[in-house]
């Protein structure tokens, strides 16, 4: 018999047609899957009833993995073979990781592409393959669980992952045979499971403290949309460092000395860690070690751990720097990461931003939750007004016009799907194609741009400069991917290609594009002007030189000769960079000339009127 | 013949709705579509029609619109777990036949 669960009016399915989604934290220490089902969200839970799966993949000589808590144990007595931490190397190369890590590991091989290999005894395998792994167990215990395949996930990532990690990531679900349907960050997954996104528009924090790290991000919510401010950290700072202090604490009082073999200290660790999470709830802790019964209290706790808060705010501080943002602006913070249940944390953190943190949702669970309300929507559960919207266009995207000038078609931060167009005209008389050339960033002129992509619209109707009407769309889908059209209006002819905007750029080559721009708006500014002066200039003496050509004989030849003075002066100062002299050029040319113009149009009129009855024309 | 819940899914659905933060009652119903000719339908309710009947059992307030109730008469909904998925589960005995899942079935 099938297990059915409650849909929203109207949205019942059809049988085996149900539309199963998960939302997947793809941790640095441990991984959850979590779903909607009949309105509720939840984490599952595997077989033994256990919610969180370590983050470690154990290779065996047989070939066989292991994968969570099974893999985990041989963590000490087989480190080469047994993978964790996983997610520092995706999207890396062998440089990045040896940069970070000294000593490595593990044992990485340099390939012939730029993902290394680990050697373990089961073979090579890429941080890519051990993603799919724990993808792949989650994925398994997700359609036991729901009882179906599943239709998409949405697999969530740190907000500072750059676009190789961002692939990367992806890669791995799709490895896993996992329909990614959207990666989105912790702290929006986080907002987003507080229902911060239908939330009043504003600004808010996300604090995560986790086992081994700490990351603070600003977010702006506007309409359902969040912008990712800035985010700062330490990548050496979590709960793990609280059990330590404490550990130390006990030592001391044990006068054991810092000499002691590793299985005391490790019974000491463990204590130290079941004494933390006591006076999250008592006043005070009990620690048995060695025969010996010593008593925490919370007061004491706190003196141990406040110098480790201390060290989390001052990323907060740098964060809201960046950000731009004043401390009263926020609105809301967000408590995620299991460290986030200390008491004292809650209070600092508090403190610090002035408000109480959000903590009803479980801080170990929260971002799972937020993924799995966003994959509930993305795959289509819920009604069309309850879509969100979360991503942005990080950089603007725009063409390539006459000069050198960059045209901003879709400026940066429009959220995403996204569609514009802007009408462009031709540039020379009989012109019948014309070059696209798509751009992104905040500079005005191409050459400081990022170049995505070239195609060409030909087949344009010879017409005079300035009449054919060319529709350019720029299309950027939920992806951002960006689809780049040209339609010529007269004919119908079009051409277009697609791109893939932020590919290969990271984070901080944005964020450098982006305080460019910001750096030489003036310079940018004035070089935009000189480029338009010149365009402007070759155009005129173009139209100059071809009416010449055709009634150069209708002028003296003084008349001739002070338009070519003015027309070579202006030839001469458009290679300058004086583009005040270029247009005073420009105007004296159009003086000489006005005698010339009239002429023509004199002329030319009376050849349209020539042998017809004046009559004629006031019909 | 009525409609009733265990206590279970009674239990289930009131956790639903008021985790939901809205909705009136359980609509239960059938439509004509599937591999074997009906499907069950199971939705929140925000709004009770005039053609709905409505049925109480163990705390719960159950809709089912008329032409639906000739296929569910006498039907009891549980909420039963099968190793890690659980759901609930329409104890019909109208039903004649059902497709190897059990999503849809005929009279």
């Amino acid at each position: 018999m099938a297990l059915i669960q409650i849909s929203e009016p109207g949205q019942s399915t059809k049988p085996h047609e149900r539309k199963l989604a998960v939302g997947i934290d793809l941790g640095t220490t441990n991984s959850l899957v979590a779903t909607v089902r009949s309105g509720q969200t939840t984490t599952l839970a595997n077989e033994n009833g256990e919610h969180l799966l370590p983050s470690v993949v154990y290779y065996a000589k047989d070939k066989t993995r292991l994968v969570g808590s099974e893999a985990k144990q041989y963590k000490i007595t087989d480190p080469l073979n047994t993978i964790s931490s996983v997610k520092r190397y995706m999207g890396r190369s062998l440089e990045d990781i040896k940069a970070k890590e000294s000593p490595l590991h593990y044992d990485f091989i340099q390939t012939n592409s730029t993902v290394p290999r680990i050697k373990t005894q089961a073979g090579e395998v890429s941080a890519i393959e051990v993603s799919a792994e724990i993808l792949s167990v989650l994925k398994k215990r997700a359609e036991l669980s729901l009882g179906d395949e599943l239709s998409g996930v949405v697999i969530t990532v740190p907000a500072y992952f750059d676009d190789a990690q961002r692939q990367a990531t992806k890669d791995a679900g799709r490895l896993a045979g996992l329909n990614v349907l959207r990666l989105i960050n912790e702290p929006t997954a986080a907002a987003v499971a507080y229902g911060l996104d239908k939330a009043s528009d504003g600004v808010i924090a996300v604090y995560d403290l986790g086992g081994g790290t700490f990351d603070i991000s600003i977010l702006r919510v506007t309409q359902g949309v969040f912008e990712v401010l800035a985010t700062a950290g330490d990548s050496a700072l979590g709960g793990d460092d609280f059990d330590y202090v404490i550990a130390s604490w006990i030592q001391q009082q044990l006068e054991l000395g810092d000499d002691i073999d590793k299985s005391l200290r490790n019974q000491i660790i463990h204590a130290a860690c079941q004494a933390k999470q006591t006076l999250t709830t008592e006043r005070l802790a009990s620690i048995n070690i060695a025969s010996t019964t010593l008593e925490l209290s919370r007061e004491q706790l706190n003196n141990l751990i406040d110098p480790l808060i201390k060290k989390t705010l001052m990323p907060c501080r740098r964060a809201l720097r960046d950000a731009q943002v004043e401390l009263e602006e926020i609105k809301a913070v967000v408590m995620v990461g299991g460290s986030t249940r200390i008491l004292r944390v809650r209070d600092k953190v508090g403190e610090y931003f002035d408000q109480p943190p959000m903590v009803d949702i479980n801080p170990d669970t929260v971002v799972a939750i937020g993924a799995a309300i966003q994959a509930d929507v993305l795959v289509g559960n819920k009604a069309d007004s309850d879509l969100l919207l979360l991503d942005v266009v990080p950089l603007s995207l725009g063409l390539e016009t006459m000069g050198n000038l960059v045209e901003k078609i879709i400026p940066r931060n429009t959220t995403i799907p996204a569609t514009r167009a802007q009408d462009f005209t031709t540039y020379k008389d009989g012109q019948t194609a014309m070059s696209i050339h798509v751009v992104q960033g905040e500079r005005e002129l191409v050459p400081d741009c990022r170049s995505l992509g070239r195609f060409s619209l030909k087949g344009i109707p010879p017409l005079v400069a300035g009449s054919a009407r060319i529709r350019v769309t720029f299309e950027v889908d939920a992806d951002g991917l960006l689809h780049v059209s040209a339609r010529e209006e007269t004919t119908g002819i079009e051409s277009g290609i697609e791109v893939k905007p932020s590919y290969g750029l990271t984070d901080s080559e944005i964020e450098k594009m982006l305080l460019d721009s910001m750096e030489h708006a003036d310079e940018d500014i004035a070089a935009r002007m000189l480029h338009e002066q010149q365009v402007e200039a070759d155009r005129v003496l173009e139209a100059l030189a071809a009416a010449l050509d055709d009634d150069g004989d209708m002028l003296s030849a003084e008349e001739r000769q002070s338009i070519d003075e003015a027309a070579g002066n202006l030839a001469k100062l458009k290679t300058g960079n004086d583009d005040r002299a270029i247009k005073q050029a420009m105007q004296a040319l159009d003086r000489v000339a006005e005698v010339f113009v009239s002429r023509r149009m004199d002329s030319n009129i009376r050849k349209a009127m020539a042998g017809h009855n004046v009559d004629e024309f006031n019909a | 013949m009525s409609i009733t819940l265990t206590e279970k899914a009674a239990e289930h659905v009131k956790a639903f709705i008021a985790n939901r933060g809205k909705g009136v009652a359980l609509r239960l119903g059938v439509k004509t579509t599937g591999c074997s000719g009906m499907a069950y339908v199971m939705e929140f309710a925000d709004t009770i029609e005039d053609s709905d009947e409505v049925f109480e059992s163990n705390g719960v307030k159950v809709i089912v619109d008329k032409k639906s109730l000739i296929y569910l008469a006498g039907t009891e909904l549980d909420y039963a777990k099968e190793g890690l998925n659980e759901g609930f589960q329409f104890n019909n005995p109208n039903v004649k036949d059902s497709c190897g899942c059990g999503e849809s079935f005929t009279v």
